[in-house]
């Protein structure tokens, strides 16, 4: 299951990043894969769509959202919780 | 409360100034009826306004004083399906006082708002459009969704409810021009008459170009200003993708400004020739001294300090000011990380020392973003501090932005006297329009 979300994840992002999946490491950050705030928006609803739930993200203040968006592996963390969340 | 200023602002580069078309020496300061470039004075003789603030000028001017903030709750259907549930509506709205049933099947919100307005500015104005004069007149008015709720409603009525069948007039009523032709239909307006789609920058857009046909002499009189009516479901639901807007308030250049916040609305104004006023002993509001518009051509949706500089620049010198003289800035200030930050660089780059001396607010705290309608009601606030001497507040400011280093204004309005003043509108797409008002 677990697996099975990074994987997805990883491949949402490296489409974005025109990367490999092998390349989405868990320490990457957006902006190191290339990602500016519009792409990180985009790829944000293309995790919302592939999951079917709702990320609360506002691109004016990132770093205050509850959704972290630090590197991959708190993405990928962070989609964990909310797909656990929505089968709870 | 404005906090420190953090550094200087250079002065501005001398290919600032040519990039912006700086070359003449002043122009305008003229006391007579042609400016000192030869073209004849556009002066202001009315304004109407219906908004989140107020019905008309004086209760939207006596909300600028107050400070009073005109975001509530938003109120239609399906609003318990967005995640952006506040913005600037116009409450108390009854079509029914002001037009017929027939009127109504034909007039979008965003036209019926328009007429509203454009009657209190003929009203002021006095003028009659009998006759030659409607023959050298025109409407030029900006928006950006058009008739946006008559697309809901029968998307909703096609798509949701499996209706096979739309009301005849539904293209008449939503197309964009639609406002400014049933402004020209009113009034008997017979010259240019058109819309502009220029997003957050159409009314900026629309206003600078009547002025400029006022200015060459290819129209006596113009009406113009824009109107936005975005409030409904699908309107905000497409905004809520960008994550950009605020769920709770607009805080322009406050360092926890979180978002833009969405507003309804109309402004129009009577644009006339300086001669053709005076000779009627018509009241002027405010002259109308410079336009500049740029293009950032780079981003979408990110904005240029770069492009926002060249449009300031260039409408202190199409008005023939120095930047000294520019006492006040009503500025596009949507609340957004983005451009706030970018606006405040734009302005200490354009106007180098004196940006730290100029007031400069966001009335979109207070009346929302009318994205295609936001200039023209901005400009009631520039014509309040030419006029009154008040300048208006930039409210719900909290926490000083080393990155919005300015004056301001924050959260009360304040007594001033200022000669000159700019309004700035900075759309997506990078399309830039600055306007530039003298006290007559």
């Amino acid at each position: 299951m677990t697996d099975d979300i990074k994987s997805r994840i990883r491949n949402i992002i490296a489409e974005q990043a025109m990367l490999e999946p092998e390349q989405v490491t868990d320490d990457a950050t957006p902006e190191e894969l290339g990602i500016d705030s519009l792409g990180l928006v985009e790829s944000i609803f293309a995790i919302e769509e592939e999951f079917d739930i709702s990320v609360p993200f506002n691109a004016n203040e990132p770093e205050k959202s509850e959704f972290d968006i630090s590197n991959m592996g708190t993405i990928i963390a962070a989609v964990e919780r909310l797909v656990a969340q929505k089968a709870a | 409360m404005s906090g420190k200023k953090t550094e200087k602002a250079p002065r501005p580069s001398k290919e600032a100034r040519i990039d912006a078309g700086v070359s003449a020496p002043s122009v305008a300061t003229s006391a007579g009826e042609l400016r000192r470039d030869g073209l004849r004075r556009v002066v202001i003789t009315g304004a109407g306004t219906i908004n989140a603030l107020g019905h008309d000028v004086k209760t939207t001017l006596e909300a600028y004083r107050e400070g009073r903030c005109g975001i509530t709750q938003l109120d239609f259907r399906d609003v318990e399906r967005l995640s952006i549930q506040i913005g600037a509506q116009v409450h108390n709205w009854s079509p029914e006082t002001y037009f017929n049933r027939q009127q109504i099947l034909l007039y979008d919100k965003f036209t019926q708002f328009t007429l509203l307005a454009a009657k209190q500015a003929v009203e002021e104005s006095g003028l009659h459009f009998e006759g030659a004069l409607g023959l050298r007149s025109g409407v030029i008015l900006g928006t950006a969704g058009g008739g946006l709720n008559t697309w809901d409603e029968n998307y909703r009525a096609v798509y949701e409810e499996g209706k096979n069948r739309v009301h005849p007039f539904v293209v008449p009523k939503l197309m964009n021009n639609a406002a400014a032709s049933h402004v020209s239909m009113e009034f008997g307006l017979r010259g240019p008459a058109f819309t502009v789609a220029t997003a957050c920058a159409s009314s900026n857009h629309a206003m600078g170009l009547a002025f400029q046909m006022v200015r060459s002499g290819a129209a006596e009189v113009m009406l113009c200003g824009g109107s936005e009516a975005m409030l409904c479901f699908g309107g905000v639901k497409a905004w809520e993708g960008l994550r950009v807007m605020s769920k709770d308030a607009c805080r322009p250049f406050s360092a926890n400004r979180n978002g833009m916040v969405q507003g309804e609305g109309a402004g129009v104004f009577v644009f006339e020739s300086y001669e053709h006023a005076k000779a009627r002993g018509a009241e002027i509001l405010a002259e109308v001294v410079g336009f500049a518009m740029s293009s950032d051509a780079q981003d979408i949706v990110m904005p240029s300090a770069q492009g926002a500089e060249r449009a300031i620049s260039g409408a202190i010198v199409d008005a023939g000011l120095n930047p000294e003289q520019v006492g006040y800035i009503n500025a596009h200030g949507t609340g957004t990380a983005a451009n706030d930050k970018t606006e405040c660089a734009a302005v200490a780059r354009a106007f180098g020392h004196h940006a730290d001396r100029l007031m400069i607010s966001s009335t979109k705290s207070m009346h929302g973003h009318l994205i295609g309608g936001t200039g023209a009601v901005e400009l009631l606030a520039c014509i309040m501090a030419l006029r009154d001497g008040v300048i208006a507040p930039t409210i719900n400011y909290e926490e000083s932005d080393p990155e919005c280093a300015l004056d301001v204004v924050p959260n009360e309005a304040r007594e001033a006297k200022v000669d000159a003043v700019l309004s700035n509108a900075f759309a997506f797409g990078g399309l830039n329009a600055v306007i530039a008002l003298r006290r007559v």
